[in-house]
């Protein structure tokens, strides 16, 4: 081990061949990741936008149709569909996980016993793949084996329960099984956030006499805002990625009432040989979740600003 | 509400409840019972119905208690149970999903290490530039690259093969890591890293004597999380695989579109559950860290 004169005289001196190479390891290291990464995010990005523009079908072709394939694309009842079942999904998914899971952090957050429990059983859903939520989901549901046969067998034979065999109220199935997969993890979330309160002032609210509305309006809300942020952006990524849990749950049906973008995209190049337009539907997926996330990231920003204005 | 002083004895615990303190405890109580309850009740549904007979489930229902109990329904899930047209069980999907899950986990988690140090503790040119790619690499969809990726592997002769789809969760996987490791390592003391650079230390020997050492908290973050993610992806795992031996979620979903006639709820059941177990076992053993990992992995 060098003593502490050798490394002081270690400093002045110039730079030597071998530390100079040893500079160079740590881009070394990153090297592959972002050779990878970059391929990843920008070269396959272009390539898919270029194949969007082509007369792709069965395989892929490298000439230069224009926007054809986005033109049809809005004129197919199964896109459309599925842009109009993403936007209802998404605004109740997002909404009811969010008013449980805080619901629920609150209510987690009042000195309850077996919390660790608790917390383990509503979390575990998170942990379960899309395809076996909504196999499970789909069993659950199913009107002929279900909770319908189930609460006609206890005696009400009038009960029925064709939630996911219609085409109207297919969607709120695919919506509950997706706030049961999340809404533990927004209560772990939120929670962990509520311990982050000063407990100081909310103390000094309550002696103040102010209402538990008013105290949790100012002084928690504020403070938990920057996770609610992270929260919002999470579900909106598992909303526009929304694929697996509708397969298993309703295979897109009854008929394709509740077929969404990523499985139109899925099937257009795997099942319809329709390779083009499948891209320019993952095309329209991008730019779906990059106007959604802007407002989401402005409005982190700006909150940030205000609060280290305040500071 | 209206005279301070009266309030300040109530927020010490000590002093006995009012009646309608001690109402508001039992509502409290019962709603996050009944929550619990919900949240529960498939996982317990499907549980039971895995030690039913399959005509129990039929006869009744699909929620109900097993009268008769059988174990021959894990057995049929596992090595014999017809899933596109080839009786071999779950068994060979399972073991297909351990192939790609552990090298992917394994490989993603220590390049995520090795660049999260490269990151934050070495002066790195543009190293914010880097991190808002990896950042895009983390929320890009999927469906975006997808053809790419098919067309990509089937240059490189690995399409329809699990080695494959191993890649692209290590490709996909890395940016996932590096984001976790890099927010953990910025919080790790400079004057130690430089301390061992002073004493001559280089990139390796610091981060295996210094970095690794503190690392234990994020690497076990980052393996439950890889673990699970890349266990329960379906997409990928559907795509970029061969039909007769392609990941437990893949297998799952043919099993679950098979519609001949007779439904098998008994065995169906467990075959679910043999896919769910893996994730869980993780859950249950690490979720202080699995809480932890969603609570500050996301939150930065």
């Amino acid at each position: 081990m060098p003593s502490a004169p050798h490394a002081a005289d270690f400093r002045p001196r110039p730079k030597s061949r071998a530390r100079r190479i040893s500079e160079l390891v740590p881009l070394a290291v990153l090297l592959p990741t972002l050779i990878t990464t970059g391929i990843y995010i920008f070269v396959f990005v272009i390539w898919n936008i270029y194949l969007s523009l082509t007369s792709s079908t069965l395989l892929p072709v490298y000439d230069f149709a224009g926007f054809d394939a986005y033109t049809r694309l809005w004129r197919n009842p199964r896109w459309t569909t599925g842009v109009w079942n993403l936007a209802l999904f998404g605004l109740l998914y997002i909404g009811l996980t969010t008013l449980v899971g805080v619901v629920l952090a609150i209510l987690m957050d009042q000195k309850v016993r077996g919390e660790n429990l608790l917390r383990s059983i509503f979390l575990y859903p998170i942990a379960i793949s899309f395809v076996v939520t909504g196999t499970t989901w789909q069993w659950i549901l199913n009107p002929s084996t279900g909770l319908e046969a189930f609460v006609k067998q206890l005696g009400w034979q009038g009960f029925e329960m064709g939630l996911i065999t219609s085409r109207e109220t297919a969607i709120y199935a695919v919506v509950i099984a997706a706030v049961w997969h999340a809404a533990g993890f927004v209560m772990v979330m939120v929670l962990a956030a509520l311990r982050g309160v000063e407990r100081d002032l909310v103390k000094a609210g309550q002696i103040d006499g102010a209402p538990m509305l008013r105290i949790y309006r100012r002084i928690v809300l504020p403070a938990i805002w920057p996770v609610l942020i992270s929260v919002l952006i999470i579900l909106l990524q598992f909303a526009i990625k929304t694929f697996d849990l509708v397969l298993a749950l309703t295979h897109g049906g009854p008929g394709i009432s509740t077929t969404f973008p990523a499985i139109f995209v899925y099937d257009r190049l795997f099942a319809a040989g329709e390779l083009a337009q499948g891209a320019a539907a993952a095309v329209w997926m991008l730019i779906g979740l990059v106007v959604v996330f802007l407002p989401v990231l402005a409005l982190n920003w700006a909150l940030k600003r205000r609060k280290g204005g305040a500071a | 509400m209206t005279v301070a002083d009266t309030h300040i004895p109530d927020l010490t615990r000590r002093k006995p409840r009012s009646a309608g303190q001690i109402a508001g405890r039992v509502a409290l109580y019962a709603v996050l019972l009944v929550m619990a309850g919900f949240v529960l009740m498939p996982l317990a549904v499907i549980a039971l119905n895995s030690v039913r007979v399959n005509e129990d489930i039929l006869r009744e229902s699909f929620i109900g208690w097993p009268t008769r109990l059988t174990l021959e329904n894990w057995g049929t899930a596992w090595s014999t149970a017809c899933i596109n047209a080839s009786c071999t069980g779950v068994k060979p999907y399972f073991w297909a999903s351990m192939l790609m899950v552990v090298p992917a986990t394994v490989i993603s988690t220590a390049v995520g290490l090795l660049n999260g140090f490269a990151l934050t503790k070495w002066r790195m040119p543009c190293a914010d530039v880097i991190f808002v790619c990896i950042t895009i690499g983390v929320f890009l969809p999927p469906q975006v690259v997808l053809l790419p990726w098919a067309i990509a592997l089937s240059w490189l002769g690995l399409a329809k093969s699990l080695t494959g789809l191993a890649l692209v969760h290590i490709i996909q996987g890395t940016c996932f890591t590096t984001l976790f490791c890099r927010n953990y390592m910025i919080n790790l003391p400079d004057d130690l890293i430089r301390a061992a650079q002073i004493d001559g230390a280089g990139f390796f020997r610091t981060f295996w004597r210094i970095v690794l050492p503190l690392s234990p908290p994020i690497i076990i973050v980052t393996v439950i999380w890889q673990f699970t993610f890349i266990w329960n992806e379906f997409l990928f795992a559907v795509t970029f695989s061969s039909s007769d031996f392609r990941p437990i979620t893949a297998a799952l979903m043919s099993l679950n579109a098979d519609d001949t006639g007779v439904s098998e709820y008994g065995f169906g059941s467990a075959a679910v559950l043999i896919a769910a177990i893996p994730p869980l076992v993780i859950y249950f053993l690490g979720g202080r860290y699995f809480v932890r990992g969603l609570t500050q992995g996301a939150v930065k």
